[in-house]
């Protein structure tokens, strides 16, 4: 199992270093070069020279590639020029208010998405069954930012319950003392990972109810509540694992949407304005820093796997 | 991990296919009108097998279900505009946001486009990139995916290596970019969308390759002297038909979604072609004024086929006893 982590860690930091390539080129296949962005559409060609001059633009693309790839490795995510800080601050400044955003939807996604999945299982092809495919199948047919809408329809719009916006305060202390605001954006990300995940978990407990230790202890008398929570619950949980390690990057994706339609002071946002603005440095950190958190994610799954999966065996 | 799982899955559908699962050549043949039976061999068998999941499929409700509104959808989309004419081209600032009339049965946008003939004409854009897209980034993920997995080894490591890396980078997010940059033609959000979606095919066909090179007819063509490119294109890739069929399917869907996506984030064509996404996009901004035609039809719209091309493709995948993990 040793190898199999090793040579998995192996394959990621290749992944790594192939998406910074990747990143690298595009930032150059972009139209629209970094000092045009900065400088102003009037800059002069001399300006511009000086410019591309005076932050290295001007050497010869493999070494600006290595440049790049040192200033990432020394934990440099790139300079915003337009915001006049760097990427790293940005970055550290939301990520707070990202890790609610995406944890707690996580966690309440798995809480509901886990037992519904087991209870499709058990009640397999029978009402409850379909309804909740239905809804999962309606939801996962869904454009994310169209559930958002819907609920800002709904809830803000015709029952004023609640804010059609996320939290306006920047700092993570700002954004939990107004939970009001917190409600749709969360119960919008939780929804679409949840149909994301209930598909999966209805499957995957079809196939543990399938197996030779449900029926084992069935035979010795276990109760049907013993046998869920003891047997199937436990080994449809593994699964589980690996689900959300392959679904980050789809989660992330949803999740820069939600922020953009809440206006939810996260990367995501950050992120947008930064592609509209043309703020290269920070478009290109932060698609490095997602790149980083997939790959991760996809590692840390496998190998998580492999460690509470006693079956499954690796040379 | 990954290979072993598929291939499980290409082993029992590679048999579907080949053999009728649970029917005799006598007991298929009694059910084939006689004046359509083919001359015995190859032909004859598939023509069953065929028959087979045809009727399968027909026997799922929800996928037949699926095919009706997709083709009502395609009809509405297509033929609609025949008997609905608008001008979908001109703005009509004294008919703006207009609520449902008879003159206009869903009222109209707030450039005082028709929202119902809009609704037919952005559909064309639609399933036209849907479509397209499927079959392109399908033969894509097809070719790439046979080759890795058949040839195996270090190609193989190499190639799926690159697979990952493109999954890695988030592109979706690089759209917001050419956006601001491209004004985006229909070829170019084909091509976009199809760079983004060949990787779930290549890995699919890459693990039933994988399973499929070690089948004995599979060994049999090399033994007689099969060249790489004949097992492939004649025995490989038409074992994986079923794989591909219903991936294909779901990419359709997925490509369609996608589209709305990037409609709402600024990377849809110019105004003034109508798309779906575009529609929801502009009918946002009068979501507070409670212009409910502006943006609930559309989303319907977007809703209804995506589900229904889900619905086939889950159909599909029934009748072929193909087992997917979609994502």
């Amino acid at each position: 199992m040793i190898g199999y982590i090793t040579r998995r860690i192996g394959q990621a930091v290749i992944v790594l270093v192939g998406v910074t390539i990747i990143v690298f080129i595009l930032r150059h296949l972009l139209p629209g070069s970094i000092a045009r962005a900065i400088i102003g559409p009037r800059a002069s060609q001399l300006q511009i020279a000086a410019f591309n001059r005076q932050y290295g633009l001007n050497r010869a693309l493999p070494l600006q590639y290595l440049s790049f790839l040192d200033q990432l490795m020394h934990g440099n995510l790139g300079y915003s020029f337009r915001l006049n800080s760097s990427v790293d601050s940005i970055v550290l400044h939301d990520l707070p208010n990202d890790v609610l955003l995406v944890g707690v939807s996580l966690v309440l996604a798995l809480v509901i998405a886990v037992p519904v999945g087991i209870l499709q299982a058990v009640r397999r092809n029978k009402l409850t069954d379909h309804a909740a495919t239905g809804i999962s199948f309606l939801l996962y047919s869904m454009p994310s930012y169209l559930l958002g809408l819907l609920l800002i329809a709904v809830f803000a719009v015709h029952l004023r319950l609640l804010p059609a916006e996320a939290p306006q305060a920047s700092t993570i202390t700002g954004v939990i003392s107004d939970p009001a605001g917190l409600v749709l954006p969360i119960a919008t990300l939780t929804l679409v990972t949840c149909a994301l995940f209930s598909r999966y978990m209805r499957s995957s407990a079809i196939d543990s109810l399938a197996q030779d230790y449900i029926r084992t202890a069935r035979a010795k008398g276990l109760g049907q509540g013993a046998i869920l929570s003891r047997h199937l619950l436990r080994n449809s949980l593994i699964p589980v694992v690996t689900l959300v390690g392959i679904s980050l990057p789809g989660i992330l994706t949803f999740g820069l949407i939600i922020e953009e339609l809440f206006n939810f002071p996260g990367i995501g946002l950050e992120y947008f304005n930064a592609a509209v603005n043309g703020d290269y440095p920070v478009v290109f950190g932060i698609t490095v820093l997602v790149a980083l958190a997939t790959v991760t994610g996809s590692l840390l799954a496998d190998i998580a796997y492999a460690v509470l999966d006693p079956r499954v065996r690796y040379d | 991990m990954t290979d072993a799982a598929p291939g499980k899955a290409g082993a029992r559908h590679a048999d579907a296919l080949a053999v009728p699962a649970d029917a005799t050549a006598d007991d298929a043949a009694a059910r084939v009108p006689s004046g359509t039976l083919p001359e015995g061999g190859e032909g004859y068998r598939e023509d069953v097998a065929w028959r087979m999941i045809l009727r399968a499929f027909t026997a799922n409700k929800l996928a037949l279900t699926g095919l009706i509104v997709v083709a009502a959808v395609a009809l509405f989309c297509f033929v609609g505009p025949l008997f609905w004419h608008t001008d979908q081209v001109h703005t009509n600032l004294l008919q703006v946001s207009k609520p449902p009339s008879a003159e206009h049965p869903l009222g109209t946008t707030n450039l005082g486009y028709d929202v119902l003939g809009r609704l037919m004409v952005g559909g064309q854009s639609s399933l036209e990139v849907g479509l397209a897209v499927a079959l392109v980034a399908t033969g894509l993920g097809v070719l790439y995916g046979v080759v890795s997995g058949f040839f195996g080894g270090v190609t193989d490591a190499i190639l799926m290596r690159f697979v990952d890396i493109v999954l890695a980078v988030p592109i979706v997010y690089l759209f917001i970019d050419l956006a601001s940059v491209f004004k985006p033609t229909l070829l170019l959000l084909i091509l976009v969308l199809s760079l983004l979606s060949w990787l779930g095919p290549a890995r699919l066909v890459r693990g039933e390759t994988l399973s499929l090179r070690t089948r004995e007819y599979v060994e049999a063509v090399k033994t007689m002297g099969g060249r790489p490119g004949r097992i492939i294109v004649r025995h490989l890739v038409p074992n994986t038909a079923g794989t591909i069929a219903v991936n294909a399917t779901f990419q359709v869907a997925d490509a369609i979604l996608t589209l709305a996506v990037l409609s709402y984030l600024g990377f849809s064509l110019p105004p003034p072609t109508a798309t779906w996404g575009g529609l929801l996009q502009d009918g946002v901004n009068f979501l507070y004024d409670g212009y409910w035609w502006e943006i609930y039809p559309a989303g319907l719209m977007i809703v209804l086929t995506v589900v229904a091309f889900n619905f086939i493709g889950d159909g599909l995948r029934d009748s072929l006893d193909v087992r997917l993990q979609r994502r």
